[in-house]
């Protein structure tokens, strides 16, 4: 994805830049939820101008939740998913098996690496044209580890597993993690891993002089680069979430 | 302090000694760990490819990063790599760790071999040195290893077995240097204390402001809108033979995937905190003090000068002496007074200031 679709562009597009290839983190905290920047990757990615395929693996919410909030984006899920642009896994009822053995024969039948296996497989079976044109979506990774009975190396190894499609296959993974329920946690192995791994840090967070009507919290984008097209940049700037849109700007600068 | 580390990856191991390890070290308030670990290899590399080093190859385990990254990387960096078949090989321990991808054909080349099961430690170890050896022979020559996360090995196997590794590989005879990279917020203190013990450089990437209470890092202390750059405080600890350990200080700043070193700016305040403990007298010289220092004459330094002797009793400092302090006093006294004793002092060396890089103790064998 070189651009964001055709659309204009805001703060959030500048900052995160081209995705291809990338490893985006999305943080966020109960009083600053972002799951609004989920919604607008996944607009970014399903742009008519885009050829990128969404693979969107959910933990959280089902398709119909996704359906009405991208509609009110102008985006039509339902037919993104007839056209094999969309490719939606409801993991709501997913529970891990456990691992019926200690050492090298695996029952690969279920679980995380099945799922990885899943989406293996319809990526290579994708036209040549879109093979590299990939989004994978996570919501949301927390979620995933509850689901994974709180083993959090499965759910690193599964996020490994799919940030090697970023660097083989030029894919690019979002996914979405909560800060604030590791924050009691003496070790936030799980979040802090995902840190280290991001190639793009998306931090939402609430306005350190409290709430405001205008103002509904702060983005914090930390931009790696890639050593070669992307370039190290740390930006912060702030949004108000609206009906249909977010709007992005600097702080002081609205009138 | 970054060309200190190189310098001694690069010179490797003495007869009969260990090779140097170096434990580079970042936590996610500072977290450009990988970006010092990757100018540490490009600069290995140079050196290998130069000749210039005692390892004549380098095998690199990586864990965090794709074969196709490294290549690519030691290219941007100007590394000839046409050859690079005949002097790196990186065990791909990233593509498919735990043989998820079975039935998917990976990615080969001639500089990548892959790991199917990171969890068998004592594979992954013969698989190093099998590929140190078929690029260096077995006989004396030897190679590097380095290890782009021993934070990720530790997630698959214990910390006992991965230690073991690490000691196994500084202890064979063919490893020339070894250094690897540690997040040491994913561990416990004792995890990575376990790893600098087996090491003898620590450099520890640190953020210029420290949050004391160890929070993580709260991104409202960001003043700037836009920044295009970060920087840290680069610390190192090197460890000697005999004990003694010396410790610098320095600024690393990383932009556009460069990292670069720099001495601590005193003009923004910043003074080598790492070198001066915090106590309540002063352990430096002022300028006067160090003149006054220098006028001293010891006790010893007039004789043979034609003037009578006089044993200094600490009482006064011999004015009229002031101009021949530096000069070494050579030959007998005279002395007219043949009943007393004779003292011939001789200064053989200049005064040496603390902590300078030559140390006085380096050959002793205690």
């Amino acid at each position: 994805m070189e651009d964001n679709g055709g659309a204009p562009s805001n703060l959030l597009d500048d900052a995160v830049g081209a995705l291809a290839g990338r490893f985006v983190a999305v943080e966020d905290s109960v009083e600053t939820s972002a799951a609004f920047v989920l919604h607008h990757l996944l607009k970014r990615a399903l742009s008519p101008l885009s050829p990128t395929v969404v693979l969107f693996v959910s933990f959280a919410h089902p398709f119909s939740h996704y359906d009405r909030i991208l509609r009110k984006l102008g985006c039509n899920l339902a037919a993104q998913r007839d056209n094999k642009r969309f490719f939606f896994f409801d993991m709501l009822m997913w529970e891990y098996q456990g691992e019926r053995i200690r050492d090298e024969e695996k029952t690969r039948g279920d679980g995380l690496v099945a799922l990885y296996g899943e989406i293996q497989k319809l990526i290579s079976d994708l036209p040549e044209e879109r093979k590299n044109s990939v989004t994978i979506m996570i919501d949301d990774v927390s979620l995933m580890e509850v689901a994974a009975k709180g083993s959090t190396n499965l759910v690193l190894d599964f996020l490994h597993y799919c940030h090697t499609l970023t660097s083989e296959l030029g894919c690019s993974l979002v996914a979405l993690n909560h800060g604030d329920i590791y924050s009691s946690t003496e070790r936030p192995t799980l979040i802090l891993q995902m840190e280290y791994l991001a190639g793009i840090l998306i931090k939402a967070e609430p306005l350190a002089t409290g709430l405001a009507k205008d103002v509904h919290g702060q983005l914090t984008v930390l931009n790696r680069g890639d050593g070669q097209g992307s370039r190290y940049k740390l930006c912060n700037f702030h949004f108000k979430v609206k009906e249909n849109n977010v709007e992005y700007f600097f702080p002081g600068s609205r009138s | 302090m970054a060309d200190s580390i190189c310098r001694a990856l690069r010179d490797g191991a003495l007869e009969g000694e260990h090779a140097p390890a170096l434990t580079i070290k970042d936590n996610i308030a500072s977290p450009f760990g990988f970006d010092v670990f990757s100018h540490v290899l490009s600069q290995l590399s140079s050196n290998i490819l130069a000749g210039k080093s005692q390892s004549r190859g380098l095998v690199l385990v990586a864990f965090r990063r794709s074969p196709s990254f490294y290549v690519d990387f030691l290219k941007r960096k100007g590394v000839d790599i046409s050859s690079s078949h005949k002097w790196i090989q990186i065990l791909d321990c990233y593509s498919d760790p735990l043989g998820w991808k079975d039935g998917f054909s990976l990615e080969t080349s001639n500089v990548a071999s892959s790991c199917k099961n990171v969890k068998d430690v004592h594979k992954l170890l013969s698989t190093i040195i099998e590929l140190g050896q078929g690029l260096v022979g077995q006989g004396k020559v030897r190679f590097s290893a380095a290890i782009d996360s021993v934070s990720e090995m530790v997630r698959h196997a214990s910390v006992s077995s991965v230690s073991g590794l690490l000691s196994n590989l500084r202890s064979h005879d063919q490893v020339s240097s070894i250094f690897w990279l540690l997040h040491s917020d994913l561990h416990e203190d004792r995890v990575t204390a376990a790893f600098e013990y087996l090491s003898t450089m620590v450099a520890s990437v640190e953020p210029l402001n420290q949050f004391g209470n160890g929070q993580r890092s709260n991104m409202n202390t960001f003043p700037l809108l836009e920044q295009s750059f970060a920087k840290g405080k680069f610390h190192v600890r090197f460890k000697r033979r005999n004990g003694r350990v010396r410790v610098a200080c320095e600024e690393v700043r990383v932009e556009q995937s460069d990292v670069n070193f720099t001495s601590v700016s005193s003009d923004n305040g910043m003074i080598n905190e790492g070198l001066i403990p915090k106590v309540q007298f002063n352990l430096q010289l002022s300028e006067k003090e160090r003149i006054d220092r220098a006028n001293v004459v010891l006790p010893f330094e007039h004789q043979g000068n034609g003037k009578p002797i006089q044993i200094y009793d600490g009482r006064r400092s011999l004015m009229d002496t002031k101009n021949e302090i530096t000069s070494v006093s050579t030959g007998k006294s005279e002395t007219n007074d043949s009943s007393k004793g004779e003292i011939i002092y001789f200064r053989d060396s200049e005064d040496e200031m603390p902590d300078s890089d030559e140390d006085p103790d380096y050959d002793l064998d205690i």
